[in-house]
């Protein structure tokens, strides 16, 4: 397969998830010359992923076709540890619960129609730097021998592993407080009372710091797993426990699928870009950090990635300062908005089962969903400073 | 100091090799690999393993 492969590129892309494809297709519909590498076997397979996405992702993903949709969704249930519910209702159009093994080869599908090479079992293995700049990769084409491919720009869109970015020498290193730990059943024959709504429950007996989750995928199939904060246990630890202490919902259950991945929660990087070099999506944190998804703002990067890239490329300057705009814009539009619920979610790791139950009552659906996109912070600091103890928690929210 | 993975447990998700800060780990179809030279036995890779698959004695 090494015929398919030029000497150089505008732009080689180091992983084919949502942020990579999306990065490599907007870039190649501008006109450049794209190389879009995944060092799997399969794109999109193992997934590591809930493979929920709210309509305001759907709106940035364009025309999904209906083979990556598996069920829609009209809202969210969220269980408080004392097993009350708050019902959050999305709107008319809430989003779907995607199969993402379809999705991910879709939108590499997309980046190959726009003109840009896609390439599987193909694996960047290092950085070429000449005179402190990112000239280039090496990498393995499809399990061959591995080549030198030169590149006006290299994209490290990589994943949560975020090794291209630290052989470049970009500091991607996520603190352990800034990782969550993630497991997850795809499961059968469930018993879901309301298969067109997710289901959330919170506890720190449950998942500490996190949830866990159950997204229908069809009316008895569905993603069921946990996000969790490191402890003595093992994320597999507690969603099995979960999963054995629901048997009204289990207990005729089969598995169909497991995998397991980190999540980043927060540790957003101000400087995300190198002479002739940018990072997206997990592998630069770019994540939620209160719930966890990645997809959205994956997307949300790829297009700003590709916009600064074939400016810089148009200009003839992808120094560090020209591709810096990447870093002022996405703090402008995504980055000052996440570092809020970065804080939010600092505060409530320290709420006890207690005071979360106290805050299901007092929430209304408006401020649960606001609160998830970095608003109604202020809201939430009156419930909390109500009570005397949670006066200085509710301080660190600003 | 030894690093050891199990790995039948392993399910090559890649977390451990997102926090080692060493680079000392690498993901590869075949599974997580681990390179002795770089590991200072730091054992966070073990700590967010989400199957607990590595054990790491100083």
């Amino acid at each position: 397969m090494r015929a398919f492969v030029k000497d150089s590129y505008d732009v080689v892309v180091a992983g084919a998830g949502p942020g990579g494809s999306r990065t490599a297709m907007k870039l190649a519909e501008l006109g450049h010359s794209v190389l879009l590498l995944e060092k799997r076997q399969e794109i999109g397979a193992p997934k590591r992923c809930a493979e929920g996405l709210t309509l305001t992702a759907v709106d940035i993903m364009g025309d999904i076709p209906q083979n990556c949709k598996m069920r829609e969704i009209v809202g969210a249930k969220v269980y408080s540890p004392d097993g009350n519910s708050v019902l959050v209702h999305y709107g008319k159009h809430g989003g779907y619960c995607l199969e993402r093994k379809q999705f991910d080869k879709w939108l590499a599908c997309e980046a190959s129609r726009a003109g840009a090479t896609v390439l599987a079992n193909s694996e960047v293995t290092d950085v070429i730097k000449e005179g402190g700049r990112v000239k280039g990769v090496k990498a393995r084409i499809c399990g061959e021998d591995e080549i030198e491919i030169m590149s006006s720009v290299v994209v490290a869109a990589d994943g949560i592993e975020s090794t291209i970015s630290r052989k470049a020498g970009l500091d991607t290193t996520n603190s352990l407080v800034n990782v969550d730990s993630g497991f997850q059943y795809e499961m059968s024959n469930l018993h879901m009372e309301d298969p067109d709504k997710i289901i959330l429950y919170f506890g720190n007996d449950i998942a500490p710091r996190g949830y866990v989750w159950i997204f229908p995928k069809g009316k008895d199939v569905a993603n069921v797993g946990i996000g969790t904060a490191l402890s003595e246990k093992s994320a597999k630890h507690y969603l099995d426990r979960f999963i054995e202490s629901h048997p009204e919902i289990f207990k005729d259950a089969g598995i169909v699928e497991v995998n397991s991945g980190g999540i980043p929660v927060g540790g957003f990087l101000r400087d995300m870009v190198l002479d002739g070099f940018l990072a997206v999506g997990d592998a630069a944190h770019q994540v939620n950090p209160i719930h966890g998804g990645g997809l959205k703002e994956a997307s949300v990067a790829a297009e700003i990635a590709a916009k600064v890239i074939h400016r810089a490329l148009m200009e003839g300057d992808v120094s560090h300062d020209s591709l810096s705009e990447y870093n002022d814009l996405w703090w402008k539009e995504r980055g000052e908005r996440l570092k809020k619920v970065e804080k939010l979610r600092q505060v409530t790791e320290k709420l006890s089962d207690k005071d979360l139950n106290m805050l299901a009552k007092s929430l209304t659906s408006d401020v649960l969903i606001g609160l998830t996109r970095g608003s109604k912070m202020g809201t939430l600091a009156k419930v909390l400073m109500k009570n005397p103890r949670l006066i200085g928690i509710a301080r660190h929210l600003f | 100091m030894a690093w050891e993975i199990d790995r039948e447990k392993c399910l090559r998700c890649g977390a451990c090799v997102s926090v080692c800060p060493e680079l000392a780990l690498n993901l590869k179809e075949e599974g997580v690999l681990h390179d002795a030279d770089r590991c200072t036995s730091c054992g966070i890779c073990g700590r967010v393993c989400p199957v607990r698959s590595i054990t790491v004695v100083k």
